[in-house]
């Protein structure tokens, strides 16, 4: 099993519900957020391109975030999904520093939080809150070793891009283009 | 939190690292861990709501958590409005209920109006003295000249108040600040408007041809989802905007349009489609009158001509008009919905009817739907008394095809200068934020300066409520009953609002209101339920329901009476115009005296060193009236405004400086605002969204953050037709310093 999510920048507006949804889902105190969203521009007026990203962690194969954790806090459970155990956190911030992503912040309790592709959803069969209520549907989450999934079907007929992946840490989190 | 984190904050725009704590909640759920997610089975109730964040009105269910705190709010997969996935908007309502800057008490004003000083006071005090003060209103100019100003659910149960009081002087901001002219062009034409939610039938179209209308932008849900299903589904969008919006950032097709010349675009496009034979022979031959007239008069408009006003190349113009052809039916040249621009907004929307009926979009698959509207039984009050005046008469002649009261009108009749033909002495404001909505701030003051009174009802102490004589704080829909939402949609469909969590303060709904007062007026006749949800029963059950199964489903949709979503192929349609055809020529304004066929006007330029300010919508905001609400507020705490690179370099002007704007009428914004450089927006105009820049200390939240677009749009022009205030003519400059005010840059 490989959890995966593409995201369709044809589609998404950027609206920021991804980042309200998943905040109430997960609890995140107002004033931080497991995912954001955004906006590149590129050329001059008026020959112009936009590209409007959801992102959030990568759940990379080779995660730096879970290498260089001291307490084996952050871990990999289940398909990949790249975890952290909150009371094994120290709050040390090795793991903030060390994704190029940036996906990490230091929660107020003392521990290090981030996006866990809503494992206490996926595993009662529902879909991650940012996938569930996204008004444009451009988010697409599952298991890649099943080639039916959503994701696997969407990466399969569109063409697709990762973020910095000259860094080697095999994202996977897929940007639909 | 690094700088990068902030930086890619952009698009969340947040104020940095700020546990404010205000309306954080206690950690549920330790998910990250495999232990924590055995905890994670609490038991949840659900509630059944629409929003109320919006006007759309999607339906939902509310969650609460195990401690009896509201968790999460999210879409009911019935209903045709948001199909199960709510809006940022809707998702964060929970922030209106949680807001600690809400009014929480009634208040009566103690020092001179708009000084802010108020003692707190009881329900009955303060619904008292309003009652004596409307009797003597009544008493002394007569019922009408108590005038309601409204917006949302409260709506229903205040009109009902105010027309047992005599008095049909009854405005929703709604129409002449937004979709009015839109409305009146397309019963001018079609025999009827487009309603809300739209007909539109994006879902199924090939072509979308957006004119300044920045859906995605704005997050009318429905529209916004469907935008997205005909993108899949390979769709052609359109877009014609000075501004790259992001539904030009999805378009085939961008159109930079000069701003203010869409009429000249419309008028060459009309050309285009009939001297190219574009149009639909047989749906024109069939269902329009006029064609004739139209094709003589739209002869010297070609695209040529167009180019030299609108700057948009003629092959551009050309090559748009045969993709909208190449779509018909199935194109929706979409009429928008905020369309108070120009003055002159009921004529061009007049245009973009005309060009949909060239089409034949009218009706059809992908073009619009007819829609369905569940009839639910309404329980029979006592008649209402026959107003002796009607809003009109307060400027008799004037907006003669107005259907509905115009509040702009209504705000001039309040100051005896302008004569009126009887005057406005009270006002009622529920709901909408006037001193945010109308435009012309100065005459909006002057007119409650020359009031007996002005009752503010409010979830929050909007800048209305600083001017109040009494205050009364109603509670949030999370807290209450509504009237049953009834559609229209592809579908009827009825969804219920109740009461998900025990009210907070000492606020109280708008039903209880309108009936409490109804009492001290002898008008309780009119509310004969003492509950809401006694009335919503007896409603229910007259449709074959109850308010037991509402509360268990939440939305309920019914089958359509017939197979009618669109025309049959031949059908004969009679519409509901003079000619009971599609009104190319309007025989109907040509009566009103009025052009009978659209004609383009130059508008005003900006002057050197002037821009256009142009203002829209943010998809995580409503008007001003989420400004202060937490949870959206941390996704967009301020606006900027947008400035293209070439001017900012001229000025010296860079991204995340803070100046203030001026306007033509040499009017300062009374704070500064952020610039953003960027690409996005044309060298003769600059972009704020509206709502911002609220000048309320007691909103805590959004105090002095950002600039207001209101404050700036001084200069209003007022569409002849129906009274319309256009918004888009106002120009404005850049204070980079002001005297004794320091910015943070």
């Amino acid at each position: 099993m490989r959890y995966a999510m593409a995201v369709d920048t044809r589609k998404c507006v950027g609206c920021s519900d991804c980042v309200v949804a998943c905040q109430t889902e997960n609890n995140v105190p107002i004033g931080y957020c497991r995912d954001w969203v955004v906006e590149v521009i590129d050329g001059t007026y008026p020959q112009l391109e936009i590209e409007i990203r959801s992102e959030r962690c990568n759940h990379c194969v080779n995660a730096p975030c879970v290498r260089c954790c001291p307490t084996g806090a952050s871990h990999f459970a289940e398909g990949g999904i790249v975890l952290v155990a909150q009371n094994k956190c120290i709050g040390c911030g090795a793991c903030i520093a060390s994704c190029p992503y940036d996906a990490r912040y230091p929660h107020p309790s003392g521990y290090v939080d981030k996006c866990t592709f809503c494992v206490h959803r996926i595993k009662n069969g529902m879909l991650p809150a940012c996938v569930d209520v996204c008004p444009t549907k451009c988010l697409y989450f599952g298991d890649l070793d099943d080639p039916n999934s959503d994701v696997s079907v969407v990466l399969k007929k569109r063409k697709s891009k990762t973020l910095i992946p000259e860094a080697g840490t095999q994202p996977q989190l897929y940007f639909l283009i | 939190m690094t700088s990068r984190r902030q930086f890619i904050r952009i698009s969340a725009i947040g104020a940095g690292v700020l546990a404010t704590g205000a309306g954080s909640f206690q950690l549920l759920n330790a998910m990250a861990s495999d232990e924590g997610l055995k905890k994670l089975k609490v038991d949840l109730k659900r509630t059944p709501t629409y929003c109320e964040v919006c006007f759309w009105k999607c339906a939902g269910w509310v969650y609460k958590n195990s401690e009896g705190k509201i968790w999460k709010i999210i879409g009911n997969d019935e209903d045709q409005n948001c199909n199960g996935r709510f809006c940022p908007r809707g998702t964060g309502g929970v922030g209106m209920y949680y807001d600690e800057n809400r009014l929480k008490t009634p208040l009566i004003r103690v020092e001179e109006r708009g000084k802010q000083v108020f003692r707190e006071a009881s329900w009955d005090e303060a619904l008292g003295l309003i009652a004596d003060k409307m009797k003597g209103i009544a008493s002394k100019y007569g019922p009408e000249s108590m005038a309601l100003f409204t917006h949302g659910s409260g709506t229903a149960y205040y009109s009902t108040l105010f027309k047992a009081f005599g008095s049909a002087t009854i405005a929703e901001p709604s129409y002449a600040q937004c979709r009015g002219p839109r409305d009146e062009a397309f019963t001018a034409t079609f025999g009827e408007e487009v309603y809300s939610p739209e007909i539109t039938d994006i879902r199924d179209t090939k072509c979308l041809v957006l004119i300044g209308s920045h859906i995605g932008e704005n997050m009318h849900n429905g529209q916004v989802q469907e935008m997205s299903d005909a993108i899949d589904k390979g769709a052609t969008i359109i877009t014609v905007d000075p501004r790259y919006s992001t539904a030009a950032g999805k378009s085939k097709y961008w159109l930079p349009i000069k701003p203010a010349t869409d009429m000249a675009l419309l008028l060459s496009w009309i050309h285009e489609i009939i001297y190219s034979e574009y149009y639909d022979k047989k749906y024109v031959e069939k269902y329009c009158n006029g064609f004739a007239q139209l094709k003589e008069y739209v002869k010297p408009f070609t695209t040529d001509w167009a180019y030299g006003i609108t700057t948009i190349k003629p092959d551009l113009i050309k090559k748009t008009a045969k993709e909208m052809a190449d779509a018909s039916p199935a194109v929706i040249v979409h009429p928008g919905r905020h369309v108070t621009w120009y003055g002159d907004d009921t004529q061009r929307l007049r245009a973009v009817a005309i060009l949909n009926a060239l089409l034949g979009s009218w009706g059809r698959r992908g073009g619009f739907y007819r829609p369905a509207r569940f009839e639910l039984a309404s329980f029979k009050l006592p008649d209402f008394k026959e107003p002796s005046k009607t809003w009109q008469d307060a400027f008799p002649g004037k907006y003669p095809i107005a259907s509905l009261p115009v509040s702009n009108a209504l705000i001039d009749a309040s100051i005896p200068e302008n004569n009126p033909g009887f005057p406005v002495k009270g006002w009622m404001v529920s709901g909408t934020n006037l001193i945010s909505t109308i435009p012309n701030t100065a005459n909006t003051l002057k007119a409650i300066q020359n009031l007996d009174l002005l009752v503010a009802i409010d979830t929050m102490p909007m800048e209305i409520t600083g001017w109040a004589d009494v205050v009364l704080p109603e509670c949030t829909y999370l807290e209450r009953y509504d009237a049953i939402r009834t559609g229209p949609h592809r579908k009827p469909a009825i969804a219920l609002r109740m009461p998900a969590t025990e009210t907070l303060y000492n606020t109280k709904s708008g039903y209880w209101i309108a009936r409490e007062l109804s009492k001290k007026l002898g008008l309780e006749s009119y509310f004969p339920f003492e509950k809401q949800e006694e009335l919503l029963d007896w409603q229910l059950k007259q449709s074959g329901t109850s308010l037991e199964e509402m509360q268990r489903l939440g939305v309920k949709v019914f089958e359509r009476d017939a197979d009618d979503l669109y025309f049959a192929e031949d059908e004969n349609v009679e519409f509901s115009t003079d000619s009971g055809k599609i009104e190319l020529y309007s025989t109907y304004l040509e009566g009103a005296g009025f052009d009978p066929l659209p004609k383009y006007t130059p508008h005003p330029e900006p002057s050197e060193g002037f821009y256009r300010l142009i203002y829209g919508r943010a998809p995580m905001h409503t008007f001003s009236r989420t400004a202060n609400n937490p949870n959206l507020t941390d996704l967009m705490d301020e606006n900027s405004v947008w400035i293209n690179p070439k001017v900012a370099k001229e000025w010296g002007i860079k991204t995340d400086q803070y100046i203030w704007l001026k306007n033509q009428d040499n009017i300062v914004s009374s704070f500064p605002v952020k610039v953003r450089v960027t690409e996005r927006i044309r060298w003769d105009s600059v972009y704020i969204v509206h709502g911002f820049g609220h000048a309320q200390k007691q909103m805590q939240r959004c105090f002095g953050r950002g600039v207001s677009d209101t404050q700036m749009i001084t200069n209003v022009l007022v569409d002849p037709l129906m009274g319309g205030t256009g918004m888009r003519s106002n120009f404005v400059t850049f204070v980079t310093e002001k005297a004794g005010e320091e910015v943070a840059s």
